[in-house]
């Protein structure tokens, strides 16, 4: 898991890589189809976990910090959005400025206590933290959260900026940008756009003397205390920035579903994360997105299959030898999808811990060796 | 007076289970040096053990039944019970001691399974690497017996003589405070464990070795000792006292899948608090935090300081590691 990093002013490849990147999340609606990904629910989630996982990838990838506790920004983010819609107005405007601040408060406070540890230590406060936090939203927070229920959008809410411009809620309410509605396509696109941005912000900070100091943290903290930084700033403003790029995936998530409850914030959506940005790459730029879409993607195949379908699959062979595949694989689909992830988590961490993105450096390596093959290959 | 007492009883049974998951991650920390996410589910198999005797005792055919003479009906009865009558009864009855027995002997390979298959190839890679393989066997585990036993919780009864509650109080001259007996008797068995555990560190060759070797692993094994077979087996008792742990929970709370998850954050949280790999550190943490837990859960505190119950825990946690960075007995 190592991290290679050029320091340079933006160069000319840094916005080629944005422009093709950009080009590739724009044109999904059309190449998704190819794969059977082309509906803006599954399209939407990619955008999301894809900017939770760049986040999340800042503070483990650059620093190798491991937190376990990121879902409780992702929640707080959600039910920020959700009460600017209720309060303020459906415009996602308002909404996702709230999120962004109030995460990054939440940010600053848990990165203020929990970066005063290391290691181990660290992973087991920040979970601590997300794990209050969980439990608060079920329990005192009621009144804020709504429990169990969660937390809705509903036609009557004062939303004060509207009534002053006297905008009305026709039907049930839905997030808006000035007038256009953000539901379908027009949902994915604004998530799009906030990936992208997200993204760029991502590679500046890889690319700059300051993502250079987090990777110092990384390989060795004592030894950059030495040459006379203090590496707690550092650590914190990147807590920070992580957490507020969670923050704007809860919003998103929120936006694209005005809806938000506390099971966003237990300790398996902060493992999700964690392993979206393991499966990419750890410290790679688009690992994480790689990653966090191959999860969403797999995940929205997987839990389709049932019985059926694998008997359909299997079909080819002898009767008693398709019994036999659809027992053997039949926990692993549907329902059984957490077991396929938890067995894809553990041959990654054990055989390829540099992720998808090493695999790829690997079969390029593999050519690289007779020369006149590379290029097809990259 | 006797709310407060009847609150610490209430906290000294979680916290004994707390005590003996927390030990078994402190040892295998102490020894192995591996952050063992996977811990939780060794305590929920545990469980899943007890839920598997009972079913296998309880394996039932049709026979009809005598008491209703208008119709033939059927009901199910235990071949137990067909063939031994009383006794079989008494067996099925008896259903969570006897998977004690079965639990050891089940716990201790998927213990030693665990390690030689998959814990050891992670001695020399980082605590993060570890932490994450472990959290995904967790996964693996609990959707494992998910896909088995299905998601929802099954209840699994104490033996009759004992699944009455007993007048705690009585015996200190202070009636009033009715406790299960279930429930005292898993305190008992898990200070026993806890006993048992401690003395074989402390009165065996073997102990005295693994306990050299935590302290300084190079040496012992320059003294030409094969310390890391000593340490495999060490991962097997924790494994172990994770799984009687469970095992003897489940009447208390029925197992469900993930119940595992839910114990092994909090027990984290006991170990830290506890001190990373001190012994003593992570008993003492888990009863202490065991009665903490519900002593605010007492509906007067509750009053003042509404839901303080649900993160107590980690707020305890969280001073802890910020004042006593390792934590209340670790060795710095």
């Amino acid at each position: 898991m190592q991290t290679r990093i050029i320091i340079a002013s933006t160069s000319l490849r840094d916005y080629l890589v944005l422009a093709i990147f950009s080009a590739v999340v724009l044109s999904a609606p059309l190449w998704a189809q190819a794969i059977g990904a082309g509906y803006p629910d599954l399209l939407q989630k990619f955008a999301i976990f894809g900017l939770f996982a760049i986040g999340y990838n800042l503070l483990f990838g650059l620093t190798g910090y491991l937190s376990f506790g990121h879902a409780a920004f992702l929640g707080v983010g959600s039910y920020a959005t959700v009460w600017s819609f209720k309060l303020l107005s459906m415009n996602v405007i308002p909404a996702v400025l709230l999120s962004v601040a109030i995460s990054a408060i939440f940010a600053v406070v848990i990165g203020f206590l929990s970066l005063r540890r290391t290691g181990i230590y660290f992973s087991i406060l920040t979970l601590a933290f997300a794990q209050m936090s969980y439990n608060m939203a079920y329990s005192v927070l009621t009144p804020i959260t709504n429990g169990e229920t969660g937390l809705r959008v509903l036609r009557d809410d004062p939303r004060l900026i509207d009534t002053l411009l006297g905008i009305q809620v026709q039907g049930s309410p839905l997030a808006d940008l000035f007038g256009l509605t953000l539901k379908g396509y027009a949902g994915f696109y604004f998530c799009a756009v906030m990936l992208i941005l997200g993204f760029w912000v991502a590679l500046r900070i890889f690319r700059s003397p300051y993502g250079m100091k987090l990777v110092a943290i990384k390989s060795n903290q004592t030894r950059m205390e030495y040459t006379g930084f203090n590496p707690r700033p550092y650590l914190l403003s990147v807590f920070v920035i992580s957490g507020i790029y969670a923050g704007l995936a809860g919003s998103l998530m929120a936006i694209v579903d005005p809806l938000a409850g506390a099971e966003r914030m237990q300790w398996t959506a902060s493992g999700e994360v964690v392993l979206m940005t393991i499966l990419g790459g750890v410290g790679t730029l688009l690992g994480p997105v790689i990653g966090a879409a191959t999860i969403k993607y797999f995940e929205n195949i997987f839990s389709a299959v049932n019985e059926q379908t694998l008997h359909q699959v299997f079909d080819f062979l002898p009767d008693w030898l398709n019994e036999l595949m659809v027992t053997l694989t039949s926990p692993f689909v549907g329902d059984g999808w957490h077991l396929t992830l938890g067995v894809l988590f553990m041959v990654i961490i054990i055989f390829l811990p540099g992720g998808i993105i090493e695999g790829f450096r690997r079969i390029q390596a593999l050519f690289q060796r007779k020369p006149g093959k590379a290029e097809e290959e990259a | 007076m006797e709310a407060i007492l009847l609150q610490i009883l209430n906290g000294l049974d979680k916290g004994g289970a707390y005590a003996l998951i927390a030990l078994g991650l402190s040892l295998v920390f102490g020894t192995l040096g591996v952050v063992n996410f996977a811990h939780g589910a060794l305590f929920m198999l545990g469980a899943f053990v007890a839920v598997s005797v009972q079913e296998l005792l309880t394996i039932s055919m049709r026979v009809k039944d005598p008491s209703i003479t208008f119709f033939d009906a059927y009901k199910e009865v235990p071949y137990l019970e067909v063939w031994w009558g009383d006794i079989g009864r008494a067996i099925i009855d008896y259903s969570v001691p006897i998977s004690i027995v079965a639990a050891i002997p089940v716990m201790l390979l998927i213990g030693l399974a665990m390690e030689r298959g998959l814990i050891r190839y992670f001695y020399k890679r980082d605590h993060a690497d570890q932490i994450l393989v472990t959290f995904g066997l967790a996964i693996v585990l609990q959707e494992i017996v998910k896909s088995f036993y299905g998601a929802n919780p099954i209840p699994v009864a104490a033996p009759e003589a004992v699944a009455t509650s007993v007048d705690v109080g009585a015996v200190f001259g202070m009636p009033g405070i009715v406790y299960p007996w279930w429930r005292l008797i898993y305190l008992l068995f898990s200070v026993v464990v806890i006993g048992l555990v401690f003395a074989f560190l402390q009165f065996t060759t073997f102990g005295m070795v693994v306990r050299a070797g935590m302290h300084d692993r190079e040496m012992v094994s320059l003294l030409g000792i094969n310390i890391e077979r000593r340490f495999t087996i060490v991962f097997g008792i924790a494994a172990v006292v994770a799984g009687l742990a469970g095992t003897m929970y489940t009447p208390i709370l029925s197992p469900d899948y993930h119940m595992g998850m839910d114990f092994l954050v909090l027990s984290f949280v006991v170990v830290v608090v506890g001190g990373m790999g001190s012994l003593p550190g992570a008993v003492a943490a888990g009863f202490l935090l065991g009665i903490l837990q519900s002593f605010f859960s007492m509906n007067e505190i509750k009053s003042i300081l509404p839901g303080i119950d649900q993160i107590i825990i980690y707020l305890v946690a969280v001073i802890i590691l910020l004042v006593r960075p390792r934590g209340l007995m670790g060795k710095d």
